[in-house]
Protein backbone atom coordinates (compact mmCIF):
# COMPACT_ATOMS: atom_id res chain seq x y z
CA UNK A 1 0.00 0.00 0.00
CA UNK A 2 1.04 3.49 -0.88
CA UNK A 3 0.88 6.85 1.05
CA UNK A 4 -1.92 9.18 -0.35
CA UNK A 5 -0.07 11.84 -2.36
CA UNK A 6 -1.56 14.60 -0.38
CA UNK A 7 0.24 17.93 -2.30
CA UNK A 8 -1.59 16.64 -5.49
CA UNK A 9 -4.52 16.21 -3.70
CA UNK A 10 -4.66 20.34 -2.18
CA UNK A 11 -3.14 21.40 -6.20
CA UNK A 12 -6.35 19.40 -7.84
CA UNK A 13 -8.82 21.19 -5.57
CA UNK A 14 -8.69 24.17 -7.54
CA UNK A 15 -8.20 23.25 -10.37
CA UNK A 16 -11.70 20.98 -9.99
CA UNK A 17 -13.67 23.58 -8.06
CA UNK A 18 -13.53 25.39 -11.45
CA UNK A 19 -15.80 23.15 -13.27
CA UNK A 20 -18.48 23.48 -9.70
CA UNK A 21 -20.52 26.48 -11.23
CA UNK A 22 -21.00 24.13 -14.54
CA UNK A 23 -22.10 21.87 -11.90
CA UNK A 24 -24.24 23.64 -10.04
CA UNK A 25 -25.60 25.88 -13.03
CA UNK A 26 -26.97 22.61 -15.04
CA UNK A 27 -28.47 21.44 -11.69
CA UNK A 28 -29.99 24.35 -11.08
CA UNK A 29 -31.91 25.20 -14.41
CA UNK A 30 -32.82 21.61 -14.62
CA UNK A 31 -34.54 22.19 -11.38
CA UNK A 32 -36.27 25.09 -12.00
CA UNK A 33 -37.17 23.63 -15.43
CA UNK A 34 -38.30 20.46 -13.61
CA UNK A 35 -40.29 22.32 -11.15
CA UNK A 36 -42.23 23.95 -13.31
CA UNK A 37 -42.99 20.95 -15.54
CA UNK A 38 -43.63 18.68 -12.95
CA UNK A 39 -46.27 21.31 -11.20
CA UNK A 40 -47.96 21.43 -14.46
CA UNK A 41 -48.19 17.01 -14.52
CA UNK A 42 -49.58 17.52 -10.78
CA UNK A 43 -52.24 19.96 -11.60
CA UNK A 44 -53.19 17.82 -14.72
CA UNK A 45 -53.26 14.65 -12.84
CA UNK A 46 -55.22 16.25 -9.58
CA UNK A 47 -57.98 18.03 -12.22
CA UNK A 48 -57.57 14.85 -14.34
CA UNK A 49 -58.16 16.82 -17.71
CA UNK A 50 -59.10 13.77 -20.20
CA UNK A 51 -56.81 13.31 -22.62
CA UNK A 52 -53.16 15.45 -21.23
CA UNK A 53 -53.85 13.07 -17.95
CA UNK A 54 -53.74 9.80 -20.09
CA UNK A 55 -50.83 11.01 -21.87
CA UNK A 56 -48.71 12.56 -18.78
CA UNK A 57 -49.05 9.30 -16.69
CA UNK A 58 -47.70 7.50 -19.35
CA UNK A 59 -45.02 9.96 -19.58
CA UNK A 60 -44.72 9.55 -16.00
CA UNK A 61 -44.20 5.52 -16.17
CA UNK A 62 -41.81 6.16 -18.96
CA UNK A 63 -39.47 8.49 -17.22
CA UNK A 64 -39.03 6.82 -13.72
CA UNK A 65 -39.33 3.40 -15.58
CA UNK A 66 -36.16 3.67 -17.10
CA UNK A 67 -32.43 4.64 -16.11
CA UNK A 68 -31.76 8.01 -16.38
CA UNK A 69 -28.58 7.19 -18.37
CA UNK A 70 -30.35 5.31 -21.06
CA UNK A 71 -32.59 8.59 -21.26
CA UNK A 72 -29.17 10.63 -21.55
CA UNK A 73 -28.17 8.26 -24.42
CA UNK A 74 -31.56 8.37 -26.24
CA UNK A 75 -31.70 12.02 -26.42
CA UNK A 76 -27.75 12.53 -27.07
CA UNK A 77 -27.06 9.67 -28.99
CA UNK A 78 -30.31 8.24 -30.48
CA UNK A 79 -32.71 11.23 -31.16
CA UNK A 80 -30.54 12.48 -33.57
CA UNK A 81 -30.42 10.18 -35.75
CA UNK A 82 -33.58 10.20 -36.61
CA UNK A 83 -34.66 14.31 -36.09
CA UNK A 84 -31.32 15.58 -38.13
CA UNK A 85 -31.60 18.82 -36.14
CA UNK A 86 -31.16 17.80 -33.28
CA UNK A 87 -27.50 16.95 -34.27
CA UNK A 88 -26.71 20.49 -33.75
CA UNK A 89 -28.03 20.12 -29.78
CA UNK A 90 -24.57 19.95 -27.90
CA UNK A 91 -24.08 17.76 -24.35
CA UNK A 92 -24.70 20.55 -21.79
CA UNK A 93 -28.16 21.39 -23.10
CA UNK A 94 -29.01 17.23 -23.86
CA UNK A 95 -27.75 16.48 -19.98
CA UNK A 96 -30.57 19.25 -19.02
CA UNK A 97 -33.29 18.28 -20.88
CA UNK A 98 -32.52 14.75 -19.94
CA UNK A 99 -32.34 15.83 -16.17
CA UNK A 100 -35.21 18.31 -16.34
CA UNK A 101 -37.80 15.63 -17.69
CA UNK A 102 -36.58 12.49 -15.58
CA UNK A 103 -36.74 14.59 -12.58
CA UNK A 104 -40.17 16.17 -13.28
CA UNK A 105 -41.72 12.55 -13.57
CA UNK A 106 -40.60 11.84 -9.78
CA UNK A 107 -41.40 15.41 -8.89
CA UNK A 108 -44.91 15.62 -10.41
CA UNK A 109 -45.60 12.50 -7.96
CA UNK A 110 -44.45 14.11 -4.61
CA UNK A 111 -46.35 17.54 -5.60
CA UNK A 112 -49.40 15.57 -6.68
CA UNK A 113 -49.64 14.19 -3.57
CA UNK A 114 -48.56 17.46 -1.67
CA UNK A 115 -52.20 19.03 -3.60
CA UNK A 116 -54.37 16.11 -2.75
CA UNK A 117 -52.73 16.35 1.21
CA UNK A 118 -53.92 19.85 1.28
CA UNK A 119 -57.58 19.78 3.31
CA UNK A 120 -60.85 19.16 1.19
CA UNK A 121 -62.38 22.50 3.35
CA UNK A 122 -59.57 24.70 1.21
CA UNK A 123 -60.75 24.06 -2.12
CA UNK A 124 -64.40 24.42 -0.58
CA UNK A 125 -63.59 27.76 0.57
CA UNK A 126 -61.66 29.05 -2.08
CA UNK A 127 -64.73 28.01 -5.00
CA UNK A 128 -67.07 28.97 -2.55
CA UNK A 129 -65.92 33.44 -3.05
CA UNK A 130 -65.70 32.63 -6.53
CA UNK A 131 -62.29 31.50 -7.55
CA UNK A 132 -61.37 29.62 -10.53
CA UNK A 133 -59.49 26.65 -10.63
CA UNK A 134 -56.12 28.54 -11.90
CA UNK A 135 -56.96 31.19 -8.85
CA UNK A 136 -57.49 28.54 -6.32
CA UNK A 137 -54.04 26.63 -6.92
CA UNK A 138 -52.32 29.37 -7.53
CA UNK A 139 -53.40 31.48 -4.26
CA UNK A 140 -54.36 28.58 -1.63
CA UNK A 141 -53.83 25.29 -2.65
CA UNK A 142 -49.90 24.96 -4.29
CA UNK A 143 -48.99 27.31 -1.29
CA UNK A 144 -49.97 25.21 1.01
CA UNK A 145 -48.50 22.11 -0.98
CA UNK A 146 -45.59 23.72 -0.69
CA UNK A 147 -44.71 23.12 2.06
CA UNK A 148 -46.17 19.81 2.34
CA UNK A 149 -43.74 19.34 -0.43
CA UNK A 150 -40.48 21.08 0.44
CA UNK A 151 -38.40 18.55 2.03
CA UNK A 152 -38.81 15.90 -0.49
CA UNK A 153 -38.35 18.30 -3.28
CA UNK A 154 -34.96 19.42 -1.74
CA UNK A 155 -33.68 15.91 -1.85
CA UNK A 156 -34.88 15.67 -5.25
CA UNK A 157 -32.59 18.62 -5.84
CA UNK A 158 -29.81 16.68 -3.94
CA UNK A 159 -30.47 13.81 -5.59
CA UNK A 160 -30.42 16.18 -9.27
CA UNK A 161 -26.89 17.62 -8.02
CA UNK A 162 -25.60 14.15 -7.76
CA UNK A 163 -27.15 12.94 -11.25
CA UNK A 164 -25.51 16.08 -12.90
CA UNK A 165 -22.14 14.03 -12.60
CA UNK A 166 -23.85 11.34 -15.71
CA UNK A 167 -23.24 14.57 -18.16
CA UNK A 168 -19.39 13.38 -18.46
CA UNK A 169 -20.66 10.45 -20.47
CA UNK A 170 -22.21 12.97 -23.10
CA UNK A 171 -18.88 14.60 -23.38
CA UNK A 172 -19.78 17.56 -20.78
CA UNK A 173 -16.69 18.54 -18.58
CA UNK A 174 -18.31 19.32 -15.34
CA UNK A 175 -16.93 18.33 -12.08
CA UNK A 176 -16.97 14.37 -12.86
CA UNK A 177 -15.80 14.80 -16.45
CA UNK A 178 -12.90 17.01 -15.18
CA UNK A 179 -12.16 14.50 -13.06
CA UNK A 180 -11.61 12.24 -15.08
CA UNK A 181 -9.46 13.90 -17.61
CA UNK A 182 -7.61 14.33 -14.70
CA UNK A 183 -6.88 11.26 -13.47
CA UNK A 184 -6.10 9.71 -16.66
CA UNK A 185 -2.82 12.07 -16.76
CA UNK A 186 -1.85 11.61 -13.63
CA UNK A 187 -2.90 7.79 -12.53
CA UNK A 188 -3.49 8.49 -9.45
CA UNK A 189 -7.45 7.32 -9.30
CA UNK A 190 -8.06 6.89 -5.93
CA UNK A 191 -6.63 10.74 -4.27
CA UNK A 192 -8.74 12.66 -7.57
CA UNK A 193 -11.86 11.02 -7.09
CA UNK A 194 -11.40 11.35 -3.58
CA UNK A 195 -11.20 14.77 -3.87
CA UNK A 196 -14.48 14.41 -6.48
CA UNK A 197 -16.29 12.78 -3.82
CA UNK A 198 -15.91 15.40 -0.96
CA UNK A 199 -16.75 18.13 -3.16
CA UNK A 200 -20.49 16.64 -4.13
CA UNK A 201 -20.46 15.36 0.06
CA UNK A 202 -19.62 19.47 0.92
CA UNK A 203 -22.17 21.20 -1.38
CA UNK A 204 -24.85 18.34 -0.11
CA UNK A 205 -24.99 19.06 2.96
CA UNK A 206 -24.75 22.68 2.64
CA UNK A 207 -27.94 22.64 0.90
CA UNK A 208 -29.17 20.21 3.90
CA UNK A 209 -28.15 22.94 6.16
CA UNK A 210 -30.05 24.98 3.91
CA UNK A 211 -33.03 22.68 3.65
CA UNK A 212 -33.47 22.71 7.66
CA UNK A 213 -33.55 26.21 7.42
CA UNK A 214 -36.11 26.72 5.41
CA UNK A 215 -38.33 23.92 6.28
CA UNK A 216 -38.11 25.84 10.29
CA UNK A 217 -39.43 28.59 7.81
CA UNK A 218 -42.11 27.61 6.44
CA UNK A 219 -43.62 25.66 9.05
CA UNK A 220 -43.31 29.17 11.15
CA UNK A 221 -45.38 30.99 8.46
CA UNK A 222 -48.56 28.93 9.22
CA UNK A 223 -48.25 28.04 12.67
CA UNK A 224 -47.58 31.31 14.32
CA UNK B 1 -84.55 38.21 -4.76
CA UNK B 2 -83.73 34.53 -5.01
CA UNK B 3 -85.99 32.16 -6.03
CA UNK B 4 -85.54 28.14 -6.10
CA UNK B 5 -87.84 25.97 -7.96
CA UNK B 6 -87.59 21.63 -7.61
CA UNK B 7 -84.03 21.56 -6.16
CA UNK B 8 -83.21 18.35 -6.30
CA UNK B 9 -80.33 16.52 -4.96
CA UNK B 10 -79.73 12.89 -4.76
CA UNK B 11 -76.79 11.02 -3.58
CA UNK B 12 -76.67 7.09 -4.40
CA UNK B 13 -80.17 6.87 -5.53
CA UNK B 14 -81.33 8.86 -2.66
CA UNK B 15 -82.83 12.25 -3.09
CA UNK B 16 -81.50 14.38 -0.27
CA UNK B 17 -83.26 17.34 -1.11
CA UNK B 18 -86.56 16.31 -2.98
CA UNK B 19 -88.15 18.96 -4.67
CA UNK B 20 -87.34 22.39 -2.39
CA UNK B 21 -88.91 25.45 -3.41
CA UNK B 22 -88.13 28.44 -1.43
CA UNK B 23 -88.49 32.04 -2.05
CA UNK B 24 -85.79 34.31 -0.31
CA UNK B 25 -86.58 38.50 0.19
CA UNK B 26 -84.31 40.97 0.40
CA UNK B 27 -83.74 41.42 3.77
CA UNK B 28 -84.82 38.11 4.93
CA UNK B 29 -83.32 36.16 7.72
CA UNK B 30 -84.33 32.37 7.47
CA UNK B 31 -83.98 29.93 9.98
CA UNK B 32 -83.51 26.22 9.05
CA UNK B 33 -84.05 23.67 11.29
CA UNK B 34 -84.48 19.84 11.35
CA UNK B 35 -83.15 16.59 12.10
CA UNK B 36 -79.46 15.78 11.30
CA UNK B 37 -78.59 14.45 7.82
CA UNK B 38 -82.08 15.96 6.16
CA UNK B 39 -80.90 17.84 3.37
CA UNK B 40 -80.50 21.46 5.31
CA UNK B 41 -76.74 21.28 4.83
CA UNK B 42 -76.68 20.34 1.28
CA UNK B 43 -79.24 23.10 0.48
CA UNK B 44 -77.18 25.48 1.26
CA UNK B 45 -73.99 24.13 -0.64
CA UNK B 46 -76.10 23.34 -3.97
CA UNK B 47 -77.34 27.33 -3.82
CA UNK B 48 -73.06 27.92 -3.80
CA UNK B 49 -72.97 25.10 -6.40
CA UNK B 50 -70.20 23.43 -3.65
CA UNK B 51 -72.93 20.49 -4.57
CA UNK B 52 -73.88 19.83 -7.99
CA UNK B 53 -77.78 19.13 -8.00
CA UNK B 54 -79.55 16.98 -10.54
CA UNK B 55 -82.73 19.33 -10.84
CA UNK B 56 -84.08 22.47 -10.15
CA UNK B 57 -84.41 26.13 -11.42
CA UNK B 58 -82.69 29.33 -9.49
CA UNK B 59 -84.14 32.08 -10.78
CA UNK B 60 -82.65 35.87 -9.64
CA UNK B 61 -84.22 38.97 -10.09
CA UNK B 62 -86.39 37.46 -13.11
CA UNK B 63 -83.64 35.39 -14.42
CA UNK B 64 -83.27 31.67 -14.43
CA UNK B 65 -80.89 29.27 -14.14
CA UNK B 66 -81.55 25.52 -15.10
CA UNK B 67 -79.01 23.81 -12.34
CA UNK B 68 -78.45 21.30 -14.32
CA UNK B 69 -77.06 23.15 -17.43
CA UNK B 70 -75.38 26.32 -15.60
CA UNK B 71 -72.15 27.15 -17.05
CA UNK B 72 -69.16 27.88 -15.21
CA UNK B 73 -70.26 31.93 -15.78
CA UNK B 74 -73.43 31.35 -13.84
CA UNK B 75 -72.14 29.52 -11.10
CA UNK B 76 -69.85 31.98 -10.71
CA UNK B 77 -72.82 34.57 -10.37
CA UNK B 78 -74.44 32.41 -7.97
CA UNK B 79 -71.06 31.76 -6.15
CA UNK B 80 -70.63 36.01 -6.06
CA UNK B 81 -74.41 36.79 -5.06
CA UNK B 82 -74.00 34.19 -1.80
CA UNK B 83 -71.01 34.23 0.47
CA UNK B 84 -70.70 31.05 2.71
CA UNK B 85 -69.77 30.53 6.13
CA UNK B 86 -68.34 26.99 6.88
CA UNK B 87 -68.96 24.77 10.16
CA UNK B 88 -65.24 24.16 10.39
CA UNK B 89 -64.66 27.56 9.15
CA UNK B 90 -62.41 26.74 6.65
CA UNK B 91 -60.39 29.74 6.61
CA UNK B 92 -57.38 30.21 4.29
CA UNK B 93 -54.67 27.84 6.16
CA UNK B 94 -51.72 30.14 4.33
CA UNK B 95 -53.17 34.10 4.64
CA UNK B 96 -53.98 35.92 7.51
CA UNK B 97 -57.43 36.81 8.85
CA UNK B 98 -56.40 40.25 7.08
CA UNK B 99 -55.42 38.56 4.61
CA UNK B 100 -58.45 36.00 4.70
CA UNK B 101 -61.00 38.46 4.63
CA UNK B 102 -59.29 40.58 1.76
CA UNK B 103 -58.93 37.43 -0.89
CA UNK B 104 -61.58 37.02 -2.83
CA UNK B 105 -61.55 41.58 -3.37
CA UNK B 106 -58.66 41.24 -4.85
CA UNK B 107 -58.91 37.87 -6.34
CA UNK B 108 -62.31 37.54 -8.07
CA UNK B 109 -63.64 40.60 -7.64
CA UNK B 110 -60.59 42.53 -9.04
CA UNK B 111 -60.48 45.27 -6.34
CA UNK B 112 -57.18 47.26 -5.42
CA UNK B 113 -55.31 45.97 -2.85
CA UNK B 114 -55.33 49.23 -0.78
CA UNK B 115 -59.05 49.65 -1.04
CA UNK B 116 -59.39 45.62 -0.44
CA UNK B 117 -57.46 45.88 2.54
CA UNK B 118 -59.03 49.44 4.09
CA UNK B 119 -62.39 47.12 3.79
CA UNK B 120 -60.75 44.25 5.68
CA UNK B 121 -59.43 46.19 8.34
CA UNK B 122 -62.88 48.07 9.00
CA UNK B 123 -64.56 44.67 9.14
CA UNK B 124 -61.87 43.20 11.25
CA UNK B 125 -63.08 46.13 13.81
CA UNK B 126 -66.20 45.06 13.81
CA UNK B 127 -66.06 41.89 14.45
CA UNK B 128 -63.38 43.08 17.36
CA UNK B 129 -60.56 41.34 15.90
CA UNK B 130 -58.55 44.36 14.77
CA UNK B 131 -55.60 43.29 17.18
CA UNK B 132 -55.28 39.77 15.38
CA UNK B 133 -54.67 41.10 11.38
CA UNK B 134 -51.77 39.66 11.01
CA UNK B 135 -52.26 36.66 12.52
CA UNK B 136 -53.12 32.77 10.68
CA UNK B 137 -55.95 30.81 11.59
CA UNK B 138 -53.42 28.30 13.52
CA UNK B 139 -52.62 31.12 16.30
CA UNK B 140 -56.86 31.69 16.69
CA UNK B 141 -59.23 29.96 18.69
CA UNK B 142 -62.20 28.20 17.20
CA UNK B 143 -64.17 31.82 17.90
CA UNK B 144 -61.77 34.01 16.13
CA UNK B 145 -61.60 31.96 13.46
CA UNK B 146 -65.43 31.44 12.77
CA UNK B 147 -65.86 35.15 13.11
CA UNK B 148 -63.26 36.06 10.25
CA UNK B 149 -65.40 33.45 8.31
CA UNK B 150 -67.99 35.76 8.95
CA UNK B 151 -65.94 38.68 8.50
CA UNK B 152 -64.87 37.26 5.02
CA UNK B 153 -68.67 36.70 4.17
CA UNK B 154 -69.45 40.09 4.98
CA UNK B 155 -66.46 41.45 3.07
CA UNK B 156 -67.69 40.30 0.12
CA UNK B 157 -71.07 42.38 -0.18
CA UNK B 158 -73.32 39.47 -1.56
CA UNK B 159 -77.16 39.55 -1.23
CA UNK B 160 -77.19 36.06 0.67
CA UNK B 161 -75.01 34.85 3.53
CA UNK B 162 -75.25 31.36 3.97
CA UNK B 163 -74.49 30.29 7.24
CA UNK B 164 -74.26 26.33 7.91
CA UNK B 165 -73.93 25.48 11.17
CA UNK B 166 -71.65 28.01 12.31
CA UNK B 167 -71.44 26.99 16.25
CA UNK B 168 -71.47 22.97 16.07
CA UNK B 169 -67.77 22.93 15.66
CA UNK B 170 -66.84 25.30 18.44
CA UNK B 171 -66.08 24.72 22.22
CA UNK B 172 -69.07 25.86 24.32
CA UNK B 173 -66.55 28.97 25.99
CA UNK B 174 -67.02 30.08 21.83
CA UNK B 175 -70.30 29.71 21.13
CA UNK B 176 -71.95 33.16 22.42
CA UNK B 177 -69.26 35.44 20.97
CA UNK B 178 -70.16 34.14 18.04
CA UNK B 179 -73.66 34.05 17.88
CA UNK B 180 -73.54 37.47 19.07
CA UNK B 181 -71.59 38.52 15.77
CA UNK B 182 -74.31 36.90 13.74
CA UNK B 183 -77.02 38.50 15.40
CA UNK B 184 -75.71 41.77 14.59
CA UNK B 185 -75.12 40.68 11.23
CA UNK B 186 -78.46 39.63 11.17
CA UNK B 187 -80.13 42.78 12.59
CA UNK B 188 -78.42 44.89 9.97
CA UNK B 189 -80.50 42.95 7.75
CA UNK B 190 -78.28 40.91 5.73
CA UNK B 191 -80.31 38.39 4.40
CA UNK B 192 -79.42 35.03 5.28
CA UNK B 193 -79.99 31.32 5.46
CA UNK B 194 -78.74 30.29 8.39
CA UNK B 195 -79.09 26.35 8.98
CA UNK B 196 -78.62 26.17 13.24
CA UNK B 197 -79.23 23.61 15.71
CA UNK B 198 -79.74 26.87 18.63
CA UNK B 199 -83.21 27.37 18.81
CA UNK B 200 -82.89 30.64 21.05
CA UNK B 201 -80.48 32.03 18.42
CA UNK B 202 -83.18 31.28 15.83
CA UNK B 203 -85.90 32.35 17.98
CA UNK B 204 -84.43 35.31 18.13
CA UNK B 205 -83.01 36.89 14.99
CA UNK B 206 -85.03 34.81 11.85
CA UNK B 207 -88.01 36.26 9.85
CA UNK B 208 -88.99 32.83 8.97
CA UNK B 209 -88.26 29.65 10.26
CA UNK B 210 -87.95 26.38 7.82
CA UNK B 211 -88.55 22.93 9.18
CA UNK B 212 -86.97 20.20 7.22
CA UNK B 213 -87.42 16.49 7.43
CA UNK B 214 -86.18 14.13 4.49
CA UNK B 215 -85.09 16.79 2.14
CA UNK B 216 -88.32 18.40 1.92
CA UNK B 217 -89.64 21.72 3.56
CA UNK B 218 -92.13 19.89 6.04
CA UNK B 219 -93.49 23.21 7.58
CA UNK B 220 -92.68 27.18 7.91
CA UNK B 221 -93.73 30.23 9.68
CA UNK B 222 -92.99 33.08 11.75
CA UNK B 223 -90.56 31.83 15.00
CA UNK B 224 -93.66 32.78 17.47
CA UNK B 225 -95.15 30.27 15.61
CA UNK B 226 -92.76 27.59 14.94
CA UNK B 227 -91.36 27.31 18.68
CA UNK B 228 -94.72 27.66 20.66
CA UNK B 229 -97.76 26.05 18.15
CA UNK B 230 -96.09 23.76 14.87
CA UNK B 231 -99.03 22.29 12.68
CA UNK B 232 -97.35 19.21 11.61
CA UNK B 233 -96.72 16.53 14.27
CA UNK B 234 -92.87 16.09 13.00
CA UNK B 235 -92.11 19.31 14.07
CA UNK B 236 -93.49 19.52 17.07
CA UNK B 237 -91.98 16.24 18.20
CA UNK B 238 -88.44 17.22 17.07
CA UNK B 239 -89.28 20.66 19.00
CA UNK B 240 -90.00 18.42 22.25
CA UNK B 241 -86.45 16.89 21.44
CA UNK B 242 -84.67 19.90 21.40
CA UNK B 243 -86.12 22.41 22.88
Amino acid sequence: MRALDLDYMLGLLPVLLKYLPLTLGMASVSMILALILASLFAIIRVVRFPVLDAATRLFISFFRGTPLLVQLFLFYYGLPQLVSILTAIDGVTAAIVGLTLHFSAYMAESIRAAILGVDRSQWEAAKSIGMSTGQMMRRIILPQAARVAAPTLINYFIDLIKSTSLAFTLGVTELMGAAQKEAAGSFLYFETFIVVAVIYWVVVESLAFIQSKIENRLSKAVSR
Amino acid sequence: MIQIRGLTKIYNGVPVLDGIDLDIKKGERIAIIGPSGTGKSTLLRCLNFLEQPEKGEYILDGESIDVQKANAAQIKEMRLRTAFVFQNYALFANKTARENIAEGLITVRGEPKETAFERADEILHKIGLADKANAYPASLSGGQQQRVGIGRAMASNSELMLVDEPTSALDPEWVDEVLQLLTRVAQAHQTMLIVTHEMAFAKEIADRVLFMEGGRIVEQGPPEKMFTSPDDPRTRSFLRKVL
